[in-house]
């Protein structure tokens, strides 16, 4: 008898969960359901090339519909879960159908966090953008001369800051940190992207609160309103605060949820035969110990190859060390390990000139994390170094005369 | 249709049809062969799309990058002359009948 995996959740984890069960010889029935209108495909261009319209949807297509026929995996595309019942193996969807599982994989995603309040809960020209379809709004929204304020300088709101004003839009970005992707990031890397924002001519208010907007006769912001400075006219709003992991689903059919969805390293929920990957699943931090949420590709389609790996009978504890990578302007910076716990911080470069910096962080003499900007070598040396967890000598590191790749010879 | 074929290290040849235009890394993973991971997505951030030209064919290929070259450094297995990164060989009415090696790990 022939089983049935049903994936919900049709973004980067869910499709290569479907393909990653192919991959592994799973010869059962696989159904990935989606809310959106396409089949998976690529997020990061959405506020990089897709939105300065060098690409279009279809280029950002992960694999065309006809591969999945090929493979055998039924899409349903355009149609929200309502419902999970784990005692009877079963899901509901909003078109009335219901789909029994011997497996239910979880790849629900995130939604961004908003703002509400008053003058911002009616307006249509406020954006966030997760999906294709705010990605269109926003790429047609934004023209030359338009004024946009966007709200939170993490990587969301950078890259799109960056875009669109290579779109020919006055972009101001307001961060209530004292410094931009003050979350995710150490100093130096803040200060090299405040400074190459600036240069292009992007305003940059840091340690700025909104307290509130301006509108005007159709309920449209025309201004934003900050703590201690004039007002800023505004046409677009964008905001990029961060993104809410979608547990609903799973709370309701009392799966275990804390900030995502609870997992154990082979991606097992606490209710039998379903499971969560990507942007929604808390996991065991293999590095660190205790759990954590990664929001990024590569740990999407890691957990999809290690969920497909449980379903297949033959599983595979997930080790993977994050990585991540962001594009703003032509500056390319990839970043890997988890910088929590470091203790010494190794600065190659300077974060006030030139197109290159590399940060190496450490506990004792081990390279536990690294943010490179500009140098594809030196960040898959550091990739090795921290993978391989040798320790190395601080002073050396820090010689910009040697390179970060002679301390990273294959093993042999 | 230009026709690639991937060759693992135990000598088993696969070979498969892809669309002019299209990377030999996403012709590989859309016909699920093993052995090219891709997990960047072409980005050039893994240097896990890896693999060996064939002798006949490393002088008919577009040159390497700077970017590229930094990559193919940092491999996980050694690499030799002949090493490219699948992302950046584009499927072509040129490169039709392509044979790759491809390396023991990514």
């Amino acid at each position: 008898m022939s089983e049935t995996t049903v994936i919900v959740g049709a973004g980067q984890a869910g499709g290569e969960t479907a393909v990653a069960l192919r991959m592994a010889g799973y010869e059962g029935h696989i159904v990935l359901i989606g809310d959106e209108s396409l089949p998976p495909y690529s997020r990061p261009p959405l506020s990089k090339a897709y939105l300065a319209g060098k690409a279009e949807a279809e280029d950002l297509l992960l694999r065309n519909a006809e591969w999945y026929a090929n493979q055998r995996i039924a899409i349903r595309t355009g149609t929200l879960v309502t419902a999970v019942e784990p005692a009877d193996h079963r899901v509901l969807l909003d078109d009335g159908d219901e789909l029994s599982y011997d497996h239910l994989v979880l790849a629900t995603g995130g939604e961004p966090r908003r703002i509400t309040g008053p003058g911002i809960d009616r307006a249509r020209n406020v954006h966030t953008v997760r999906g294709l379809d705010d990605a269109a709004r926003l790429r047609s929204a934004l023209t030359t001369g338009v004024r946009l304020v966007v709200i939170g300088a993490g990587y969301i709101g950078l890259e799109i800051a960056a875009t669109a004003r290579q779109s020919g839009a006055i972009v101001t970005v307001i961060e209530a940190a004292p410094r931009v992707l003050a979350r995710v990031t150490s100093p130096p890397v803040s200060e090299f992207f405040q400074r190459v924002h600036r240069e292009a001519g992007v305003t940059i208010l840091l340690g700025t609160t909104v307290e509130g907007f301006g509108t005007d006769n159709a309920g449209d912001i025309t201004a934003v309103h900050v703590a201690g400075q004039p007002s800023l006219p505004a046409d677009l709003v964008l905001i990029g605060i961060g993104i809410t992991p979608r547990t609903r689903l799973a709370e309701d059919a009392g799966l275990k949820v804390s900030d995502g969805i609870v997992v154990d390293e082979h991606m097992r929920t606490s209710a039998p035969d379903i499971y969560a990957v990507g942007d929604v699943a808390r996991h065991p931090c293999p590095q660190h110990g205790g759990l954590r949420r990664v929001e990024s590709v590569p740990n999407a389609s890691e957990q999809a190859r290690c969920v497909a790996a449980t379903i297949t009978g033959a599983p595979l504890p997930y080790r993977a060390l994050p990585w991540f990578w962001s594009n703003q302007y032509d500056v390319k910076l990839q970043s890997v390990g988890l910088a929590a716990g470091h203790d010494h911080l190794v600065v190659r470069g300077n974060p006030f000139a030139g197109s290159q910096l590399t940060l190496l962080y450490l506990r004792g003499q081990t390279i536990i994390a690294a943010d490179v900007i500009g140098n594809a070598a030196d960040f898959a040396a550091a990739k090795r170094l921290i993978a391989a967890g040798t320790p190395t000598e601080r002073r050396l590191l820090a010689d910009p005369a040697v390179p970060l790749k002679s301390f990273a010879q294959r093993p042999r | 249709m230009p026709e690639i074929t991937y060759v693992s290290p135990s000598g088993e040849r696969r070979t498969v049809e892809a669309e002019a235009g299209t990377t030999l890394m996403t012709a590989a993973l859309n016909n699920l062969v093993a052995g090219i991971v891709g997990e960047c997505g072409g980005q050039m951030s893994c240097a896990t799309c890896h693999v060996y030209v064939d002798q006949e064919w490393a002088d008919r290929l577009a040159p390497i990058t700077d970017d590229e070259q930094d990559m193919l450094e940092v491999t996980a297995a050694e690499p030799t002359k002949y090493s490219r990164l699948s992302c950046q060989l584009t499927c072509s009415a040129e490169s039709d009948g392509i044979v790759v090696h491809l390396p023991e790990v990514q």
